[in-house]
């Protein structure tokens, strides 16, 4: 008996401190969360009253239709811009690669490791308007830096963020500055901290260089974190591109930099078509879904191996 | 111990890395004190772009004079501080629900939270700029006796400061109480509570302690790393926030920064000296958050990835 009024207090109690962010849960995550889902069969400008539309809006997303020419999409502008999203997300594995290449030099026993750590890791922090701004200026074809330092070398740069085949690249070119110090560097870190330092004394007696060290113990011993980053890096593209194209491009030149997250800015808050915007989104969700259940399968893989 | 001397590859390595860390935030800072002509002068010589040439400080000054920079660096302030402060309370709270106490139901709905953090914010950003848009709107038809259309000011007379609407777009409750709450933050907050000794707990109780007593008298000061990291990234997220003020202002007053520096894109060209200096004046505070909370920082990163 006394327990049970232990068990009804314990309840209360719960109740009173979850309750704060279980309201604001429900009102403005799980609740929007099925209203974006009614959302995606209904079609809405907000002035006019919303009507149900079936599957209208996922038949003009992900559809086709045959002409003259064969089978065109009906939304051709979203398979571009999902390829541009891919696309940025190439730089990806060039930034992992700086990563680990940063952190296995940090994890030496070096003088001011820590002041470089916080040093690489700075512009991840700064990462935002302010900075998108700045390359922005960086970029600029005649006072820019970026040119200035390509006429070092005797290139003579393009104009990037407005040449249709330089503007991604330049993006890239941008995120490898911002990220290459950032979270995964710190990860990689972690991780060869945790490579135990008598493997590598072993393989120094056995005879193996530098890279066969690297490619036997280094590699395999931070391959999940690796694969974490990865993962984390294609959900996060997948998602991501609005600031920097609403701050440095407008989603320009022609549609090049217009990724799947700023797509659902101007058809949402711009087109104000709130049922198509809805169901690009849901879309989206399902590719971030896809993903994740691959990390999870091959995830466990890997850190059981 | 060590196998390997360290050479002066290494360094040489690490100081070329580094120089290029630096050179662009070099660029920002040269423009920033530049004259309007000096910003604009094509230069062959890159060190002279790195280099400040012009020591222009009223740059900095000038900023706050063009646009309502004070309006926006206050908006910024006052939504990042209490975003912050809501969402860390609000997540410690359910975190130490979700961790240390028992209840019917708890991980049936903690699974509920974990589950929403795979969906994008596009997501459920569309219906809260609905419900937001059309809530002065509907609690008119609900509560007629408040006028919820009406744009408030901070007393009267004539230059009484704006402070937009009660609810709605152009309202400080728009640009605030959405971001208060995070399953983010919970789920970080409660992996932390996880790893507290039960022991302590189990003797405060036989002493008597209530619940609340020993959330914020044990609970909380061990998890003070990880409130520290939540913290951080959260007031560095609405500090930098871009598409929730955007779509949810109208009225230059309710602006934030990030959104009050398009300000500096002229009609005719941006002043790319202001806009420079303003930016830098953006960072600061992130500089500064960063400087403080390295450590938790770093170390916060780490919570929730994988066991390398």
């Amino acid at each position: 008996m006394k327990k049970l009024v232990g068990q009804r207090q314990e309840t209360i109690a719960a109740i009173c401190f979850l309750l704060p962010n279980l309201i604001g849960f429900l009102l403005f995550t799980f609740w929007p969360v099925i209203a974006a889902f009614l959302l995606s069969f209904s079609e809405w400008d907000l002035l006019t009253p919303p009507k149900w539309v079936g599957l209208n809006n996922f038949r003009e997303l992900l559809g086709v239709y045959q002409s003259v020419d064969g089978w065109r999409p009906n939304d051709p502008d979203f398979w571009k811009f999902l390829w541009n999203t891919i696309f940025l997300m190439f730089g990806l594995p060039v930034t992992m690669a700086v990563s680990l290449g940063l952190a296995i030099v940090l994890n030496k026993r070096i003088r001011f490791t820590y002041a470089y750590r916080l040093l690489f890791f700075l512009p991840s922090i700064l990462a935002g308007v302010a900075i998108f701004y700045l390359w922005r200026w960086i970029y600029n074809p005649d006072y820019g830096l970026f040119n200035a330092a390509l006429a070092l070398i005797g290139i003579d740069g393009p104009a990037w963020l407005t040449d249709v085949r330089w503007a991604k690249p330049a993006l890239i070119v941008m995120g490898l500055w911002l990220h290459a110090g950032g979270t995964g560097m710190i990860l990689y870190l972690a991780a060869l901290q945790g490579v135990p330092q008598d493997l590598y004394e072993a393989a120094e007696i056995d005879g193996a260089g530098h890279w066969d060290q690297f490619r036997v113990i280094t590699w395999p011993g931070v391959m999940p974190v690796t694969f974490f980053i990865f993962v984390m890096g294609v959900i996060g593209g997948l998602q991501g591109g609005f600031e920097m194209a609403y701050i440095m491009t407008q989603g320009g030149p022609y549609g090049a930099t217009t990724t799947i997250g700023y797509y659902i800015y101007t058809m949402a808050y711009e087109d104000f078509r709130m049922g198509y915007a809805a169901a690009i989104a849901w879309v989206l969700f399902v590719f971030i879904f896809a993903v994740t259940v691959l990390n999870w399968r091959l995830g466990g893989k890997n850190i059981t191996a | 111990m060590r196998y390997r001397q360290p050479s002066r590859l290494w360094h040489l390595f690490l100081v070329a890395a580094g120089l290029t860390m630096l050179a662009p935030l070099a660029f920002m800072f040269s423009t920033a004190l530049s004259t309007p002509a000096g910003a604009m002068r094509a230069t062959e010589n890159i060190f002279e772009m790195l280099v400040p040439r012009e020591w222009e400080w009223k740059n900095f000054a000038e900023v706050w004079d063009v646009v309502p920079f004070l309006r926006y660096y206050f908006n910024s302030l006052a939504i990042a501080v209490v975003v912050t402060v809501g969402q860390v309370f609000t997540s410690a709270c359910a975190a130490y629900a979700f961790s240390r106490l028992h209840w019917p139901g708890r991980d049936k709905l903690f699974l509920c939270y974990l589950a929403t953090m795979m969906v994008p914010g596009s997501v459920t950003m569309l219906p809260n700029f609905i419900a937001m848009k059309m809530a002065p709107e509907v609690l008119t038809g609900i509560l007629p006796g408040i006028d919820w259309m009406a744009m408030r000011y901070l007393g009267t007379g004539e230059d009484a400061p704006l402070i937009g609407r009660l609810i709605g777009l152009d309202s400080y409750f728009a640009l605030t109480i959405p971001a208060m709450f995070s399953a983010y933050g919970t789920f970080l907050l409660r992996q932390l509570m996880l790893s507290i000794p039960r022991e302590l707990e189990e003797a405060a109780h036989i002493d008597g302690c209530g619940y609340w007593r020993i959330f914020h008298v044990i609970i909380l000061p061990l998890s003070l790393p990880g409130l520290a990291t939540l913290t951080t990234f959260t007031f560095m997220g609405a500090w930098g926030s871009l598409l929730w003020p955007l779509v949810m202002t109208n009225m230059d007053e309710m602006r934030t920064l990030p959104l009050g520096l398009q300000a500096f894109q002229g009609q005719y060209g941006t002043e790319w000296h202001l806009m420079m200096a303003a930016a830098l004046l953006m960072l600061l505070p992130v500089v500064v958050m960063f400087l403080i909370g390295q450590r938790f920082f770093i170390s916060g990163l780490t919570v929730g990835a994988v066991k390398g």
